[in-house]
């Protein structure tokens, strides 16, 4: 092989490198799209658990809406308090005041005081339970028991005591939705955590049809309408409803005479009988 | 025209049903209290007539009918209403229900309503209306309302009426013993329905293990109606609409659409009965024959029960319980629902009650998916159990649908078949529930 033929593939590849090349730096500075370099740095302080709870669809847009300004720090439930301190220092913006929610369970029927009418065989969920006609319970609105919130949880903040009650733990619900959206029976509810008057029954019966199924259902008495400050609970479809918007004129004398205990006053953690120690947990 | 008079695919249980085959219908005492949920049709649910305190006489009409897509409901004792409150219903659910106190004194004699010149006073739309009026909705399970079925689009042409005798879900002897013992009152029927639908021919498809039944129809077809008794496979799920027509005229209903559009309509029997009875007697849709029945049942039989009875009354009117009752069942075992409370009412689309004992139901351990292929040749509509089943136990529903979720109609093969015992069809029905409460169509 002559020199001749060396040089003149070794200028063609030459050329064509040159020519990608510059073509390539010319397209980078041409086509280039500019990020905030923060956004990427503000991922990476966030707990990268895309719960959703924020409302964004992840935490990637959590903070994008964050260094745009559209969020406050403190909207991310999963962070405590010193690392939304550290997110608002390094954008030198404000937290912002943060609601704690949290979820609570709109029944109270555990198997010691609920009736059960047939015992439930086969595919072990709550949605499999529900789907033949409602599972074994006599009250139709109740919880199955069967796990499907424990089992959704991301943060192990539900956890099934012995009597087949989901339980919450305040500290580790971060308010994700998650198990409001498992539930077959429509259980769950996030709310604000000062919020403490609640009404553990979404059973439909009135009267003694309702307590003959549960213990602790409400059976639409009307006593803690009666007791309670104007306008505050209200009997609708045999179910009293709190209206949260007066939450302020809200005390302990609405549920002092509850004839079941299906209104109840919380403070922390619902079930507080209930509840399981805390265990070691990571996100 | 004709297919090869069986469709592919199916199972075959066992049958179960010399346990009430030859066991004549009969009627049983009133009982105390009638309950008749407003919602026992697919449709809208229907509008309460009366308020409590009312008395009503057997066969008033007691709800009207919530719009197209619905039918009334009448009294099915005498009585006075006594509240009109939440009770159990078969779905599980707790609906609106009217609930009677049967008077113990009454004759329970029906206030006369015969519209016996039907036959030439009465225009096709008049038929269907009368229909309508007299609350009957499809007697096989599904409840769907008759009239709407006779009701096709005018574009629409029809040229067969197909009568749905085969009754291929175990233990059930419903149709059988409405064949067997009113077999006039079915062609009646089919009569009216040619009548007002302009059909002039009309096939009834029975399943071989009824031989006395196709006999009997035989020996009574009318001689100036065009009507063949055609015995067909013993095969679940023979009576589906869609196998039926596939079985006998070997046309196929297109992926969501409707037997009408192949130019069929299909009745089940015992419906096409009461048509005949509200012509008839004037009586509306407010008794049934119901096979009550299985191992967990003192006396398994057939009955004429009042819609509205509770399950309590009708399983005491059997005898009662068997020691090892463990499970009742409100339709056939393959497609029917388990109850979990004995006040729950009969309604007009239950065709039948199985008590299942403790051997029957015994818990079996479920084991993986071997790819054995069991449920593929098992499934009667060509779906692919198999990764459908894998998809519903990851709750990856949409990708469900793409494999044609919507074709399914739980009517259980699968399950029967796998030999890993999963529950396929509860799989797919919960799928199917949680697509639904999504606002999907499936």
């Amino acid at each position: 092989m002559s020199a001749s033929a060396l040089l003149v593939s070794a200028l063609i590849l030459g050329g064509v490198c040159t020519f990608f090349g510059v073509s390539i730096a010319l397209a980078n500075r041409k086509l280039r799209v500019w990020e905030d370099p923060r956004i990427a740095e503000v991922e990476e302080l966030l707990p990268g658990t895309n719960c959703g709870a924020c409302g964004t669809p992840g935490c990637r847009a959590f903070a994008e809406a964050l260094v745009k300004e559209e969020h406050q720090p403190s909207g991310c439930t999963v962070m405590g308090p010193d690392d939304v301190d550290v997110v608002a220092e390094y954008l030198g913006v404000d937290a912002g005041e943060a609601q704690k929610r949290v979820a609570r369970l709109l029944c109270a029927g555990s198997s010691d005081v609920a009736v059960q009418l047939a015992p439930y065989q086969g595919h072990h969920t709550c949605q499999a339970a529900a789907a033949v006609t409602g599972g074994g319970k006599g009250c139709a609105w109740g919880c199955l028991g069967l796990a499907d919130c424990a089992e959704a949880c991301d943060f192990d903040a539900i956890h099934m005591s012995a009597n087949d009650l989901p339980v919450v733990n305040p500290d580790l619900c971060t308010a994700c939705n998650d198990c409001v959206v498992v539930c077959p029976k429509d259980l769950f509810v996030l709310m604000p955590i000062e919020q403490k008057i609640l009404v553990q029954c979404k059973s439909l019966l009135e009267g003694e049809p309702a307590q003959e199924l549960c213990e602790v259902a409400c059976t639409g008495c009307g006593i803690c309408a009666a007791d309670a400050a104007e306008g505050l609970i209200a009997i609708t479809d045999g179910l009293a409803v709190v209206d949260y918007s007066k939450n302020e004129s809200a005390s302990e004398d609405a549920i002092r005479r509850c004839p079941t205990n299906a209104i109840v006053w919380i403070d922390g953690a619902q079930f507080p009988e209930l509840q399981v120690p805390e265990r070691s947990f990571a996100v | 025209m004709f297919g090869k008079d069986f469709f592919k695919h199916g199972v075959h249980p066992p049958e179960f049903k010399e346990l009430t085959a030859q066991e004549p219908t009969r009627r049983i005492p009133f009982p105390k209290e009638i309950i008749l949920p407003l919602a026992q049709h697919i449709g809208a649910p229907a509008v309460p007539l009366v308020k409590v305190g009312d008395r009503v006489e057997r066969g008033d009409k007691i709800a009207d009918a919530g719009g197209f897509v619905s039918v009334p409901i009448h009294a099915s004792a005498s009585g006075v209403v006594t509240k009109i409150a939440r009770a159990p219903h078969p779905n599980g659910s707790w609906s609106e229900a009217i609930h009677l106190e049967v008077d113990t004194w009454s004759a329970q004699e029906p206030r006369p309503r015969i519209i016996s010149n039907w036959q030439e006073n009465l225009s096709p739309k008049e038929i269907i209306d009368a229909i309508q009026q007299g609350g009957l909705v499809g007697m096989g399970g599904a409840a769907f309302p008759t009239h709407v079925k006779l009701s096709p689009p005018p574009e629409q042409k029809l040229d067969l009426i197909l009568l749905n005798g085969c009754e291929c879900e175990p233990y059930l002897t419903t149709d059988h013993r409405s064949m067997v013992e009113f077999p006039d009152r079915v062609h009646l029927g089919t009569r009216i329905l040619m009548k007002c639908l302009g059909v002039q021919k009309a096939i009834v498809g029975i399943e071989r293990n009824k031989p006395d039944a196709i006999e009997i129809m035989r020996a009574t077809v009318p001689s100036d109606l065009d009507i063949e008794i055609l015995p067909l496979e013993v095969k679940y799920p023979q009576g589906a609409e869609k196998m039926l027509i596939k079985a006998v005229t070997n046309r196929e209903v297109p992926t969501g659409g409707l037997p009408m559009h192949i130019g069929v309509v299909v009745q089940n029997v015992a419906s096409v009965a009461t048509i005949a009875e509200i012509f008839e007697t004037g009586l509306p849709l407010i008794e049934r024959i119901l096979t009550v029945t299985g191992r967990g049942v003192r006396q398994p039989r057939n009955l004429i029960v009042p819609i509205g009875t509770p399950l309590e009354d009708i399983l005491q009117a059997c005898g009662g319980f068997a020691e090892d009752a463990a499970e009742v069942i409100m339709g056939g075992p393959m497609m029917g629902i388990a109850q979990g409370n004995l006040r729950t009412p009969i309604l007009k689309g239950t065709s039948g009650v199985v008590v299942l004992t403790t051997e029957d139901v015994k818990p079996k351990d479920v084991y993986p998916c071997i790819r054995c292929g069991h449920c593929l040749d098992a499934c009667p509509v060509f779906l692919d159990p198999q990764i459908l089943g894998s998809l519903g136990l990851h709750q990856d529903y949409e990708t469900m649908m793409e494999h044609h979720l919507s074709t399914c109609m739980l009517c259980g093969c699968c399950s029967y078949v796998c030999p890993s015992r999963i529950p396929l069809s509860h799989i797919f029905g919960v799928a199917k529930a949680s697509l639904r409460s999504q606002g999907v169509r499936v």
